[in-house]
């Protein structure tokens, strides 16, 4: 492998254990980045037509019935970055969120599937930098980190030193995951030492908080770009690579997953660190979120069903796994309505 | 298992598809199954049942009927009395019936998915996802030929009664693939399902009868192997259809050359599939997923012979088998596995056995590690890395979830290595330059060819096999020619046998200035060479009249020929343009000495010298239709439901022998011998024994019009003889006989040793003046092979 090439200091941020882990008996090494590898960018091939089939095909290859499925979309909850990203978000609204969040299932519903005081919460509460510390009192004393989107959330086209400063006042704020986006012009024009660059500032303004960066697959395209972003960020030091900002005219897919999961292995081949996977928008249904936990099972394995290294930004997927589940309880088809909002 | 058990190991947990209709369906027929003749259910002749069983259970599911002579005879009879009608239907109304069978299919699906799953051992999945919807949708693209056949295949009319025998591997949609297009355009089928999985043939001859196929029309006669031998030997059947492993298909070649019938086999495979460094390597490993471990790798164009670039051979190696970690293997019926049962306990001892060589052959083997069910007929999907091209599992074809890996160095090396194998039936080209992947799809032998794809199927593109993978095409626009007979051929004659004149006694010529002795020689790799065993035959005047000598050819000729046809491959990628310009030429050069021409057949055939001339200006006329056809009998581009085309290209087929008839002597040879290098074919002719010197004259033609030397090479002698040398020779693609009938036979059956393309015409004389019966598309169709290359696209 040839030398690559060094942008910054390979090795600013030293690799820690993930701060909350549940399910891990080993917790994961943090991703400390590394020195930018054009070789490892310039060698990504990705075929669209050869992507498109395994995908279209893997729905009818794995699917989980009954006690497993049960098993399965309780996993999905602790999956969810449960989300509010709107222009009229209030204070109020963000606190309705983080109640959802600590109780996510109904009481009957968890004592029956006999997950009761096993304290079942979602991934996260994903909001606005202005409603982090609001959340993060929401939340007080229950385990569930406060994700602030920032850099510019959605379109990361504010000025860089102000991307930087939006990090550090959410993660005084009390965020424990920073969810930032890429300035898509930096791959959509090729310029990977740029989007290394700006990617190493935001891991650094992180500090302690995960990384996660959000890649807004919709405005790259193509897998390629989608691939060789999701490589360069890696490198860069995410922690968790995410596909979408929802508000992208078309958010997370089957196949822009795949070309993200398979950077991810590679980069795990070569430098040991497991980075996560977020998918985001338009997972709306226990259905969906059931093949995409399906892919990161066969494509990254086990590990990667868990919240420390999955996780699915939605807004609605919620209640469809609770009517769902009460389904599997029941035996009878559920509504809406019978589920508390968040 | 609980909830809390899966949370923990997020495992899939079983997921079974109900299998109570398909069962249900068994049980109404009592689990025992006579034959399907003229709409109904008959009894077998012979009484006799045969068991077959649940490959993933090891149980009997069901007795089949154990057809004997007066079943198939039976049933022959019953597809013969529905001809008549079921030719004034029209193309229509035929429509009409496809139209409902496709609909049938549909309404039926999960019936006769779950049916095929339980009795062929494959996963539910590729029966409900795979087998099923491209079966109906073979039936609906064949209804719509039925409706545009009169206007498309006018010049056509349907062969008669069809006989088929297709394989277990994929029982329903090989049942589509040859009943649609038979049917469709107007023949009536009698078909020989395998004796393992005869039960979705029969569940489809019932629903298809309720569905209102008239009686007759299909017709469904199960056994084993011995039931099989006896359609294709029955003298009422028109035409056999053949879909399964080599050594049988030589078998039915034998046994009905010089019948008349027309024959299509689909046969074996060794197919390669070539991973090039600049390829997407998760996209082929997933690639080999589809190849090899698609139905238990079951699959005659599975891509079995991985051929990887050395550079990234390593990384490859490591990616499959982190992939082969994830298959899972299981029970047909589970929703969530990857690979269901081998089809039958000998196939398994077949492939264990085979491994196990591969093994001591110095193979290194991986298998997935997954969970295998105790009982029943699996076996885990396996790499054998590390194989060389000689080794017993790189040559035999497996028919199990096999892959056998080895590397090349460039492209040139892997398409020699692709092209290393008696087979020619699929190939998959993986990489994401484009020059190099449409470079190297036309060089390899093969009818398929996926370029960064595999195993895609569609009604629409022609599938079949280069070389000994088979010939005849199913699918598209080219499969319909297998069902199908040209009009202008239908009224042809046994040729009148002419008795061989007598020598009349010479004189000598006293003592005049002799003329200068001229001895045609042999035309040999572009030289006119003496025959090897140096002696000559006389030729002789209608009259008995000496009018000179020619050549003896022997078998050591042909073989000098035969190498020089094959290394004048160049030919082959000549442009279409250059092809053309030479048979222009040929023609002009042939028109130059036109008088000399006419001369010489007036001489050998007695015609008066207004026939011999016109003869010739019908030769030279015949040279200009194929040099205007050289760059116009060109491929089709499909349109399969896919974002992406297949390119149906017509190529040479390569060495092509021809044996030419005594009438027309030169009108005949050249008739034969132009469409086949128009297309880039090599020949070796061999001219009318009685009337050889036209066509050794025309070596000098062929001398002054820039032919490549070997392009095209006369060998004179014993016409019959030569052909069955020809027959017998394993490096001769293909072989046109027209002559005697005993010819014919012969032809067809010596030409089994590496199942070469033949064209006889069984003693049946042509018109060569006629034009609609021996010019054009009705011949040149015979001189190509339709190479369908797969080009899947986006980014």
């Amino acid at each position: 492998m040839a030398q690559g090439v060094l942008i910054s200091n390979p090795s600013v941020v030293p690799a820690q254990p993930h701060a909350r882990d549940h399910n891990h008996p080993h917790p994961i090494a943090r991703n400390s980045g590394r020195a930018l590898e054009m070789d490892w960018v310039d060698e990504i091939r990705i075929n669209l037509s050869a992507a498109e089939r395994r995908v279209a095909s893997l729905p009818g290859r794995r699917t989980v019935k009954k006690d497993a499925q049960a098993a399965w979309l309780l996993k999905a909850i602790t999956c969810i970055d449960l989300t509010t990203l709107n222009g009229d978000d209030t204070a109020e609204r963000v606190k309705r969120l983080c109640a959802k969040a600590k109780a996510p299932l109904r009481s009957d519903l968890l004592e029956a599937l006999g997950f009761a005081g096993r304290g079942l919460r979602t991934g996260a509460i994903c909001v606005y930098h202005r409603f982090v510390a609001t959340a993060v009192e929401a939340l007080d004393g229950y385990d569930i980190p406060v994700a602030a989107v920032s850099t510019g959330f959605p379109a990361g086209l504010v000025p860089h030193d102000l991307k930087l400063k939006e990090i550090e006042a959410s993660v005084r704020d009390g965020a424990q995951e920073i969810d930032i986006v890429i300035t898509r012009e930096h791959v959509l024009t090729g310029d990977w030492r740029a989007l290394y660059a700006e990617v190493r500032d935001f891991r650094t303004a992180c500090g302690d908080a995960h990384l996660k960066t959000i890649l807004a697959t919709g405005d790259l395209k193509t897998l390629r770009n989608v691939a060789k972003a999701s490589m360069v960020c890696m490198m860069a030091g995410a922690d968790f690579i995410k596909t979408s900002t929802g508000k992208e005219g078309v958010n997370a897919t089957l196949p822009v997953t795949l070309a993200m999961l398979r950077m991810i292995r590679v980069y795990e081949e070569r430098t040991g660190f497991k980075i996560g996977f977020k998918p985001a928008g338009g997972i709306s249904t226990a259905k969906d979120v059931l093949n995409y936990q399906f892919l990161m099972k066969e494509e990254l394995g086990r590990d990667w069903l868990e919240p420390d290294l999955f996780r699915v930004g939605a807004s609605s997927l919620l209640a469809d796994i609770e009517r769902q589940l009460e389904h599997h309880v029941t035996g009878r088809y559920s509504a809406f309505n019978r589920h508390p909002v968040g | 298992m609980s909830i809390a058990h899966y949370y923990e190991t997020m495992d899939y947990g079983p997921a079974p598809e109900a299998d109570g209709e398909a069962r249900a369906w068994l049980k109404r027929h009592d689990t025992t199954f006579g034959h399907f003749i003229a709409g109904k259910f008959v009894a077998p002749a012979s009484g006799k049942h045969l068991t077959t069983i649940e490959p993933a259970t090891g149980k009997t599911l069901a007795k089949i009927a154990q057809g004997i002579a007066a079943d198939v005879e039976a049933a022959v009879g019953a597809a013969r009395s529905a001809q008549s009608s079921w030719a004034k239907l029209g193309g229509h109304g035929r429509a009409r019936h496809l139209y409902a069978l496709a609909r049938m299919l549909q309404r039926h699906a999960r019936l006769f998915a779950v049916l095929e799953a339980i009795d062929n051992g494959k996963p539910i999945r590729e029966t409900r996802d795979l087998d099923v919807p491209l079966a109906a949708r073979h039936f609906l693209y064949h209804a719509g030929w039925a409706q545009l056949q009169e206007r498309e295949f006018a010049d056509h009319v349907p062969v008669g009664v069809i006989g088929q025998i297709i394989p277990w591997n994929f029982p329903l949609l090989m049942l589509a693939w040859k009943i649609a297009p038979a049917l469709a355009t107007g023949n009536m089928v009698v078909l020989k399902p395998a004796e393992f999985t005869s039960l979705t043939a029969l569940l489809f001859a019932e629903l298809a009868a309720e569905a209102g196929l008239p009686p007759g029309v299909l017709n469904v006669v199960t056994g084993d192997g011995a039931t099989g031998a006896l359609l294709a030997e029955n003298p009422g059947v028109d035409k056999i259809a053949f879909t399964g492993s080599t050594e049988v298909g030589r078998l039915i070649r034998q046994s009905t050359a010089g019948t008349g019938k027309s024959l299509t086999l689909e046969l074996g495979g060794k197919s390669p599939f070539i991973v090039f460094d600049d390829a997407d390597i998760d996209g082929a490993v997933e690639g080999v997923v589809d190849a090899i471990w698609f139905n238990q790798g079951q699959v005659c164009c599975a891509g079995s012979r991985l051929l990887l670039q050395e550079g990234i051979a390593e990384t490859f190696r490591k990616r499959l088998i982190r992939r082969m970690e994830t298959l899972r293997v299981g029970p047909p019926l589970d929703k969530a596995i990857d690979m269901g049962a081998v089809v039958a306990p000998v196939q398994l001892e077949r492939i264990k056995a085979l491994v196990e060589t591969g093994v001591k052959e110095g193979a290194e083997r991986y298998q997935a590690p997954g969970e295998i069910p105790a009982e029943g007929c699996f076996y885990p999907p396996t790499l054998l890395w590390n194989v060389h091209p000689s080794s017993t599992v790189a040559i035999e074809e497996i028919f199990g979830p096999v892959l056998v890996a080895m590397t090349f160095r460039t492209p040139d090396e892997a398409v020699m290595l692709a092209n290393n194998t008696r087979y020619g039936l699929a190939a998959s080209v993986w990489s994401e330059t484009i020059g190099l992947a449409l470079d190297i799809a036309p060089k390899l032998q093969a009818g398929v060819v996926w370029v960064n794809a595999t195993n895609l199927f569609d009604a629409s593109v022609g599938f079949g096999g280069y070389r000994e993978s088979g010939f005849g095409r199913e699918g598209g626009r080219e499969g319909l020619y297998e069902y199908l007979k040209p009009k202008a051929w239908t009224g042809r004659r046994a040729r009148a046998k002419v008795p061989p004149p007598a020598a009349a006694s010479t004189d000598g010529a006293g003592f005049g200035t002799p003329s200068i002795d001229r001895t045609a020689k042999l035309f040999v790799g572009g030289k006119q060479v003496r025959p090897d065993g140096n002696y000559s035959r006389a030729v002789l005047s209608p009259k008995g009249r000496h009018l000179g000598e020619a050549g003896e050819g022997n078998r050591k000729d042909i073989r000098n020929a035969v190498a020089a046809a094959r290394s004048a491959e160049g030919w082959a990628r000549a442009t279409t343009h250059n092809r053309a310009q030479i048979l222009y030429y040929l023609a002009e050069n042939l028109s130059a000495r036109g008088d000399e021409f006419a001369k010489r057949i007036g001489d050998m055939t007695g015609a008066s010298p207004a026939k011999a001339r016109a003869e010739v200006e019908a030769s030279i006329e015949r040279l200009f239709s194929y040099g205007a056809w050289a760059d116009k009998y060109e491929g089709t581009i499909h349109a399969p439901p896919l974002r992406g085309v297949a390119l149906a290209m017509h190529e040479p087929i390569g060495v092509v022998g021809v044996a030419c008839p005594d009438e027309a002597p030169l009108l005949g040879f050249i008739s034969l011998v132009a469409p086949l290098i128009a297309m880039g074919n090599r020949v070796v002719a061999v001219p009318s024994e009685r009337h050889p010197l036209a066509a050794t004259d025309f070596y000098q033609v062929l001398e002054t019009s820039d032919v490549p030397a070997g392009v095209v090479n006369i060998v004179t002698g014993e016409r019959d003889a030569l052909a069955r040398v020809l027959a017998e020779h394993d490096d001769v693609d293909a072989l046109w006989v027209f002559g005697s009938p005993e010819a014919s036979t012969a032809a067809e059956r010596l030409s089994v040793g590496n199942l070469k393309r033949t064209l006889v015409d069984h003693g049946l004389a042509l018109d060569w003046y006629d034009r609609a019966a021996s010019e054009g598309p009705i011949l040149l169709r015979h001189a190509v092979q339709v190479k369908n290359i797969w080009i899947p696209y986006g980014d």
